[in-house]
């Protein structure tokens, strides 16, 4: 393996500099380092107002009353909004269910949701507004679990539901449920030599993306908005925008800004409505900036979760059956409950081939924080417990828990739960042997001749071992995640790409309008073009509505699917240029007509090698134009009662090693090592790759022994708001990250690729726990551990 | 909210007498945050940035005149050897950016049980002098904390440096937190030899609603390791004596359950740093005399 993790094999795509295969650097990293990028928060209007959300206090109430006058009094204070204000009769909105409201209405459903919206001239003005705003809530009970949620008497969380899932839930505090079964587990369960079960819990994780929600909305003068905007999906926030402004589509103008982050804390609406409506009532720029503490009220976090796992096997370490049942927590509003529903349950059974099998997954209204999308999206639960399974199998087997999982790893030809068959390479077995094979790192490196090195110990530089009570351990997991939208959600990009001399030269404009938060997309669209199109200058134009949508930043979608999208259009953009090529010039040379044409190095070449033409004659001052959506091979929805169905449309496997040190007597962590090894399919960006995995690696690290939303389960209030309190990895606490990529094309993507972004964040978390519990000995069927937790203190 | 930029010393305590409920600020790295997040939102801001004495420092025979606002950076780098105790408490202080900024005064007007420097100052042995234009007085440490963020100053009085003992002996530092850097204390621990006064002294954050010293650890320790004759015989402290030891730091603890730990881990974490930081110092002193020993 290359050093540090660099991947192993990388193949040019083309004769043209900078294109699929190399490493190009990314244009907002070096301003991203210094400082100067320009994030949603920095930007500036002359005249600009400031926009406040009024936040309710209490986790679930009815509201008695709203008062704004002593807001409305205060010098400064343009507008104060509430529900009443709220100009269509459009006034909830939501990704797949429209249940949240703008601005609550009658009742308040988490603690946190929006009540009321101010404007004023000085953001401290409209802070102090917002604290006038009196509001007279009557407290309700709050739901806080199942229990609670099912309970005979239980308040209904959202009264009269009518929408798409309401119909198969057994309860009306549950958003969806899918069950999946195949085959006849009494059966196999029958054959079982060992079973073993587990009751897991997944504590809530928030995305911590580091640019809080912000935006700008500008009034235009025929009556619409210009919104700048920090988002995941464009058009997926303008379906939900213009409704409720009571605008058309057209009149509701996106422009992306700086985006710092997103994790899936971006899919929904913050203050993009509230913006918009300050905008419009006051006929002046609005600006809204959310501080930390609003950000943690601001945005859907990761499901917190309940498993419940059975799994047997035989004697000789075949798995026989799985039964399992997550319960995830959706808390007040649906978000992209239903999908992580549908993901939970679909991926439950693991990178394993199991027969039979029993699964339901559920997820709940609650007064808790709304959940929905993050990286790894419902695969991340249900692979921290079943790995815990494979584990606590191997050892009832006395199996090396590498060699237990090779057994029973799936591969291509494999048929899923849902009755799908993996028509790709699933490398399972062999990412699990690579990343066993890896060397280990050197224990007790803390030693030195000057005493301990208390940077290479648990708890650093706090000083609380040199070295007594740590103990090494050693655990491993993998993972299966799916790319792309699944469920027979209709997942297209839409790419332009233009083609024109200017100054003499041939140069492409790509036009999308995929939110770049950070993934880099951007690079990755400039160097297709210049592989398709043999063209040095590529000018990516900024993301914006002026072009059809590009789907969303998530599901490790981008570089497959709006990737995939200026692929094709450059491909047009190529058939166009070599059209007019052959009217031209086909007269003058027969290769024209007879060879298969190239564009490479600003010239119209033969496959052969033979130069036709330069760009710059072929075109000669014409602009080639090429508008066009893409789409992957279509999916299923899961049948509600059965599950089955051919759901997803691609896989993503990655495999960790973690080598963690233990202070066993204080319960401090400290992870020395997490080796990684995924298949990528095709490295579009190697260093962006290497940037993926280490990232989702470490968010996977976060989530095991740190990363925590706690909710006062008394009255649903989150209690650690903050960066004080809610911990995510420094560089201090992230390993070393070596990496191991293997390229096996999938070869109905683009280049044969594979989405990466998500599948390290999900064997990260497991492989973590797996060497704790190696290094303690204990059982640890939750996520984050914490110190109490290994201490017997909790 | 008015912000008041006195130019001088004198100027600052004529300012803070006019106007009682002004909150200095120096570092900001305490203040700036309680702002942010709304949970104070002062009438007065004193900015004592151009008070340029706050800034320096002053080694004499006994002890260390820390000017209020010295940066942590400043005495990790330049007082290990005099404030050990207090180096170490000041490399867990948050980044290096906040560690550019904030200073002990801060940590003592802010009072937080968690605040760092509390436990080093309460072992190595500290006073506080503060001023007010009616005078200057110093305050021994073990009466400056009064209560959750509360001190021992009048509404009047500004903290100018804080006087600590040079270390006569070993000192050791330990603090517990749920990440390996930039972290607040879950708990922390410090603790002082004195081998001048053949003492030791503790100092417990975070597990009270004040720092505190572990007073009958201390003196179950003192009078161990005078009977045993341990000062003179430099013999390894038995485990009994430090697990004893251990304990009672423990059984001083007065911790409260809340989002960054439980109490009873508190207590818990405080027992093991106690033992851990004892056997370092004695240790350290062991081999100190050693190498007296081996040169004379």
């Amino acid at each position: 393996m290359p050093a540090n993790g660099a991947p192993t094999k990388i193949t040019q795509g083309s004769q043209t500099k900078g294109g699929i295969g190399e490493s190009t650097l990314r244009p907002d990293g070096t301003l991203k380092v210094t400082g100067e990028f320009a994030y949603s928060s920095d930007m500036w209007h002359e005249d600009m107002l400031w926009g406040q959300i009024l936040r309710s206090t209490v986790a679930h109430a009815e509201i008695v009353s709203i008062d704004t006058s002593e807001a409305l009094a205060l010098p400064g204070v343009y507008a104060v909004l509430t529900y009443d204000d709220l100009p269509t009769a459009v006034k909830n909105y939501g990704l797949e269910i429209q249940d949240t409201p703008v601005l609550a209405h009658g009742k308040v459903r988490h603690h946190g949701e929006p009540v009321a919206i101010v404007a004023a001239d000085h953001p401290e003005t409209a802070r102090r507004a917002a604290a006038k705003i009196k509001v007279d809530y009557r407290e309700l009970p709050v739901i806080t679990d199942e229990a609670s949620a099912t309970a005979p008497d239980a308040i209904l969380v959202h009264e009269n539901r009518d929408d798409h899932h309401s119909g198969h839930v057994p309860h009306p505090n549950i958003v969806h449920r899918q069950p999946i079964v195949r085959g006849d587990v009494a059966a196999a369960r029958r054959r079982a030599d060992v079973i073993v079960e587990g009751e897991y819990t997944f504590g809530m994780q928030d995305q911590a993306f580091l640019g809080p929600e912000s935006g700008l909305a500008v009034p235009e003068e025929d009556g619409g908005v210009h919104l700048y905007i920090a988002t995941q999906w464009l058009h997926s926030d303008l379906r939900q925008i213009a409704p409720v402004l009571g605008l058309p589509e057209d009149k509701v103008r996106m422009t992306l800004s700086g985006v710092g982050g997103a994790f899936g804390g971006r899919e929904d609406l913050s203050m993009q409505i509230h913006a918009c409506l300050l905008a419009l009532r006051t006929g002046k720029p609005v600006k809204i900036v959310y501080n930390r503490f609003e950000s943690f009220f601001g945005h859907v976090h990761r499901h917190p979760a309940k498993l419940h796992y059975e799994h047997g096997a035989t004697r000789d370490g075949k798995l026989t059956h799985m039964k399992c049942r997550i319960v995830l927590d959706g808390g007040a509003y649906a978000s992209a409950s239903p999908a992580v529903v549908g993901n939970a349950s679909s991926l439950s059974v693991g990178p394993y081939v199991i027969d039979d099998v029993d699964i339901e997954a559920i997820a709940l209204y609650t007064n808790n924080p709304p959940c929905g999308a993050m990286r790894g999206f419902g695969a991340v639960q249900a692979c921290f417990a079943y790995e815990a399974q494979m584990d606590k199998l191997a050892a009832e087997l006395g199996m090396d828990p590498v060699e237990f999982r090779r057994l029973n790893a799936m591969e291509q030809g494999t048929l899923l739960p849902t009755g799908q068959r993996v028509d790709s390479p699933a490398p399972v077995a062999e990412l699990l042997r690579r990343v066993k094979a890896m060397p280990m790192p050197p224990e007790r490196q803390w030693e030195s001749s000057e005493g301990a090195d208390v940077r290479q110990l648990p708890g650093g530089l706090s000083n609380t071992t040199h070295g007594e009570g740590v103990v090494r351990g050693v655990g491993y997991a993998v993972g299966i995640k799916n790319v792309g939208f699944s469920e027979g959600f209709d997942d297209y990009s839409t790419a332009k790409v233009r083609m024109e001399v200017v100054a003499g030269e041939p140069v492409v404009t790509v036009h999308t309008a995929m939110a770049e938060v950070g993934q880099g997309g951007v690079t990755v669209h400039a160097q297709i073009a210049r592989t398709e199109l043999g063209v040095a200058q590529v000018t990516i134009n900024p993301a914006d509505t002026r072009v059809g949508s590009a789907g969303s930043t998530s599901a490790s979608r981008q570089t497959y699917v709006t990737g995939g999208a200026v692929k094709n259009a450059c491909e047009l953009v190529r058939e166009k240029v070599l059209e007019i090529g052959r009217r031209r010039f086909g007269s003058y040379h027969p290769a024209w007509a007879t060879a298969e044409l190239l564009l490479e190095g600003g010239k119209v070449v033969t496959d052969g090698g033979e130069v036709l033409a330069d760009l710059v004659d072929v075109l000669e001052g014409e602009t080639v134009e090429v508008e066009e959506e893409w789409r992957h091979r279509p999916t299923e929805p899961f049948d509600l009662r059965t599950g089955q169905g051919n759901g997803h449309v691609q896989y993503s496997f990655a495999a960790h090693r973690a080598v963690v040190e233990v202070d066993t007597e204080l319960g401090l962590v400290k992870v020395i090592e997490l080796a990684c090894a995924q298949d990528v399919g095709k490295a579009l960006n190697p260093l962006s790759v290497l940037g993926q995995i280490q990232g989702g690696t470490t968010q996977g690290l976060g989530v095991a022994v740190m990363e925590e939303i706690v909710v006062d389960p008394k009255t649903a209030k989150v209690k650690n708001p903050s960066f004080t309190d809610y911990l995510i990895p420094t560089i201090l606490d992230t390993p070393t990250i070596p990496v191991d990529v293997l390229e096996l094309a999938d070869e109905h993507a683009p280049y044969g690729l594979r989405g990466i972004g998500e599948a390290p964040t999900l064997s990260s978390t497991p492989a973590v726990l797996a060497a704790i519990r190696a290094a303690t000995g204990l059982e640890l069927n939750r996520t984050p551990v914490r110190p109490e937790h290994l201490t017997g203190t909790a | 909210m008015d912000f008041l930029r006195p130019a001088s010393w004198e100027e600052a305590l004529a300012a803070k007498a006019e106007h009682p409920t002004a909150v200095p600020i120096a570092g900001g790295t305490d203040v700036m945050v309680e702002i942010n997040f709304d949970h104070r939102r002062p009438e007065y801001l004193m900015d004592l940035n151009r008070v340029g004495d706050l800034c320096e420092w002053e080694v004499g025979e006994e002890s260390v005149r820390l000017g209020a606002s010295v940066p942590y950076t400043r005495i990790m780098e330049n007082l290990r050897a005099e404030l050990p105790g207090l180096a170490l408490a000041s490399h867990t202080v948050a980044s290096p950016q906040i560690r550019n900024r904030g200073g002990v005064g801060g940590n003592l007007g802010t009072a937080s049980p968690a605040g760092d420097a509390h436990p080093a100052l309460l072992a190595a042995g500290a006073e506080v002098e503060v001023e007010s234009v009616r005078g200057t007085r110093r305050i021994p440490i073990d009466e400056f904390y009064k209560g959750v963020k509360r001190n021992a100053l009048a509404a009047d009085e500004l903290i100018r440096a804080v006087h600590v003992k040079k270390a006569d002996g070993p000192q050791q530092f330990s603090k517990v937190g749920t990440r390996n850097a930039m972290v607040i204390a879950v708990c922390a621990f410090g603790l002082a030899l004195h081998p001048e006064t053949r003492t030791v002294r503790t100092g417990i954050g975070s597990a009270a609603p004040t720092p505190i010293r572990a007073e009958a650890a201390e003196e179950f320790l003192n009078a161990a390791l005078e009977e045993g004759g341990f000062w003179d015989n430099g013999k390894i402290v038995t485990p009994s004596v430090a697990q004893q030891f251990a304990d009672l730091c423990s059984a001083a603890c007065n911790p409260i359950d809340d989002v960054r730990g439980t109490a009873s881990y508190r207590r818990h974490a405080v027992g093991v740093m106690a033992r851990r930081t004892l056997t370092w110092t004695w240790e350290s002193y062991r081999g100190a005399r050693r190498n007296i020993e081996g040169a004379a």
